[in-house]
């Protein structure tokens, strides 16, 4: 076999290879898509796999019209933007005095804050310290625990420093305070780290579940991760019933809970695009510097 | 500088970082305060400092609960496991994309790629469930539609296994290349010339040009991983894990869940979650030991 002959044959299987991944990757969210869009005779005969049978809009009229789904779809989306915004103020509050080298104690602030990342109170003393601070149940709880990142801090540090001193001395020259000078001169250098931290902040609550799970019990704060689990949690808990034989579970239609899935994926996959660029964007800033 | 002079130029600074500071001493270090109730017999009434000091006492109580070490051992098990198989996808995976001639493919590629990273693990617990479901499962539709027998994927303990570590490679190959990939961009292209000239065939290439481009990134990853072994989200096995086969699925942090909020006992969940704490740091300062002496860099 000539060696262009096997490098051919290496290129092409190489690209089958690759596409069967991609397809890998496609196909759960297919079905989901192909069960929310079924009727449920077909959904129950188990006929359906990636594509919709006996198409019907059933499940998501019932998902559009489940206030309580809206209103946790609605709670999340306030959520969101709350944590978003309060983490990266509180990022750059502390990124930007930690970024100037000739500041006293900035080896001890730094220490302080690096210790976190290696240890932490653990999963009680955390739920204990939020309930002494009467937060159960309130949007801060989602909030505070949270609100700064020492990875996302590191990053915007090391990016804080690469921007060029003179431009802020010469503002300082001019008479500018720190904070003057932050606001004029740092923050708008700082676009490109400041969105890609967003996303990060934006992304990790949107997703985040385990804390919705300890600290929210009424059902008005329920963020859609944890609605869409009590969703899920019912059919765990009836597909048990179903093999021991016991049949007193109600059961959610199958449809419904695909649908139900696909109306909590799609916010992700409409800001994907730009998810991806800044995400890469940052992993490799950090991969960089970290 | 006279002490007035320098806060008159940097107490903005300082004012800047205060209240970052705060929300670090009272979010982070509060917590590391109240980890003393795994010394006391704890009750909510009480509070930390109301509850009665008892010493070490729930520690032995830890010890010698068989629970404890079946979830240890499967904390253990799954991180081990999920290192054998989710480690080297990426890699591989990275390679394959590097080998790709087609400018677009390979765009496109990466993109489907990533999309399971951004998916929370509560869809894909519902995914997961949908897909491999007994009853209903895609998987198992197909299977019973060939006539062949159905296989219980999430009540059966070591098909659950498989089934959690395909989810997490699922989750994670794609979005792990992008540190491979990034490191391949420092290859000079010139060796690959150079090689093609000496008449290297693809896999002499991979062997000999990519894979040493990548060595230190894969020590550097692999030593990260076995420093986080004792470390296990509670998110994956909470959502993917249930009753039938939690023999397996019971791991330390939802252990700590079960233990502490769901039967009221955190004294003896603050006693487990401290001891993965210490045993975890313990790990990640040996990994970045180990990596300063291997690579000369530190991970921290």
């Amino acid at each position: 076999m000539s060696e262009r002959t096997a490098n051919r044959i290496f290129d092409t299987s190489n690209v089958i290879l690759i596409a069967i991944a991609v397809l890998l990757c496609v196909a759960p969210f297919l079905h989901i898509i192909a069960i929310s869009l079924s009727s449920s005779r077909a959904i129950m005969s188990g006929e359906v796999t990636l594509l919709p049978v006996q198409l019907t809009y059933e499940a998501y009229r019932r998902v559009f019209t489940d206030q309580a789904m809206l209103q946790s779809l609605g709670f999340t989306i306030f959520l969101t933007v709350l944590t978003t915004v309060l983490c990266m103020a509180m990022t750059v509050a502390a990124a930007y005095p930690l970024s100037k080298t000739q500041l006293k104690g900035r080896r001890l602030l730094m220490f302080v804050i690096i210790v976190t990342m290696f240890f932490s109170g653990g999963m009680i003393p955390e739920y204990i310290l939020i309930r002494d601070l009467n937060l159960l149940n309130t949007v801060w709880a989602l909030v505070l625990p949270g609100l700064v990142s020492p990875f996302y801090l590191i990053i915007m540090i090391s990016f804080l420093k690469g921007i060029p001193e003179s431009l802020e001395e010469a503002a300082e020259i001019d008479g500018s305070t720190h904070i003057g000078t932050l606001f004029r001169i740092t923050l708008p250098l700082s676009m490109p780290v400041i969105a890609t931290l967003s996303l990060f902040y934006a992304v990790g609550r949107w997703n985040g579940f385990q804390d919705t799970l300890l600290y929210i019990t009424k059902p008005e704060l329920y963020p859609l991760q944890l609605k869409l689990y009590q969703i899920i949690n019912n059919s765990q808990a009836s597909d048990l019933m179903r093999m021991e034989g016991a049949g007193m579970y109600e059961v959610l239609p199958e449809g419904l809970k695909a649908a139900s899935v696909i109306f909590a994926t799609v916010p992700i996959l409409i800001v994907y695009p730009w998810l991806q660029r800044y995400f890469v964007n940052g992993v490799m800033i950090g991969a960089v510097k970290g | 500088m006279k002490p007035q002079m320098y806060l008159g130029r940097y107490w903005q600074l300082y004012g800047l970082v205060a209240l970052p500071i705060v929300y670090f001493i009272v979010f982070k270090y509060g917590p590391m305060y109240g980890v003393q109730i795994a010394f006391k017999d704890f009750n909510l009434f009480q509070g930390i400092h109301g509850s009665e000091w008892i010493g070490f006492e729930a520690f032995g109580e830890v010890f010698r609960n068989q629970e404890f070490f079946k979830t240890l051992r499967n904390t253990l098990m799954l991180n081990f496991l999920d290192l054998i198989v989710s480690f080297p996808a990426p890699l591989v995976l990275a390679i394959m994309l590097y080998e790709l001639k087609s400018g677009w493919f390979r765009k496109f590629s990466q993109t489907v790629l990533y999309v399971p990273h951004f998916i929370s693990w509560v869809i894909i617990g519902g995914i997961v469930y949908q897909v491999f479901g007994t009853q209903s499962g895609m998987i198992n539709n197909v299977l019973t539609g060939l006539g062949l027998r159905e296989i219980p994927f999430l009540t059966e303990k070591g098909n659950w296994l498989a089934t959690y570590l395909a989810t997490g490679v699922w989750q994670s190959a794609g979005w792990g290349t992008i540190l491979y990939l990034a490191a391949l961009t420092g290859i000079n292209r010139e060796l690959f010339e150079a090689a093609e000239v000496d008449g290297a065939g693809r896999f002499k290439r991979i062997w000999h040009i990519t894979l040493p481009g990548l060595k230190t990134t894969i020590v550097t990853l692999l030593i990260i991983n076995l420093g986080h072994i004792i470390t296990i989200g509670f998110e994956r096995p909470y959502v993917i894990g249930n009753l039938a086969v939690r023999e397996y699925s019971d791991v330390l942090s939802t252990f700590v869940y079960r233990v502490g909020l769901e039967s009221g006992q955190y004294t003896l969940a603050t006693v487990v979650g401290l001891f993965q704490a210490v045993v975890g740091l313990v790990f990640v300062l040996g990994a970045n030991f180990i990596s300063k002496k291997l690579t000369d860099e530190s991970i921290l």
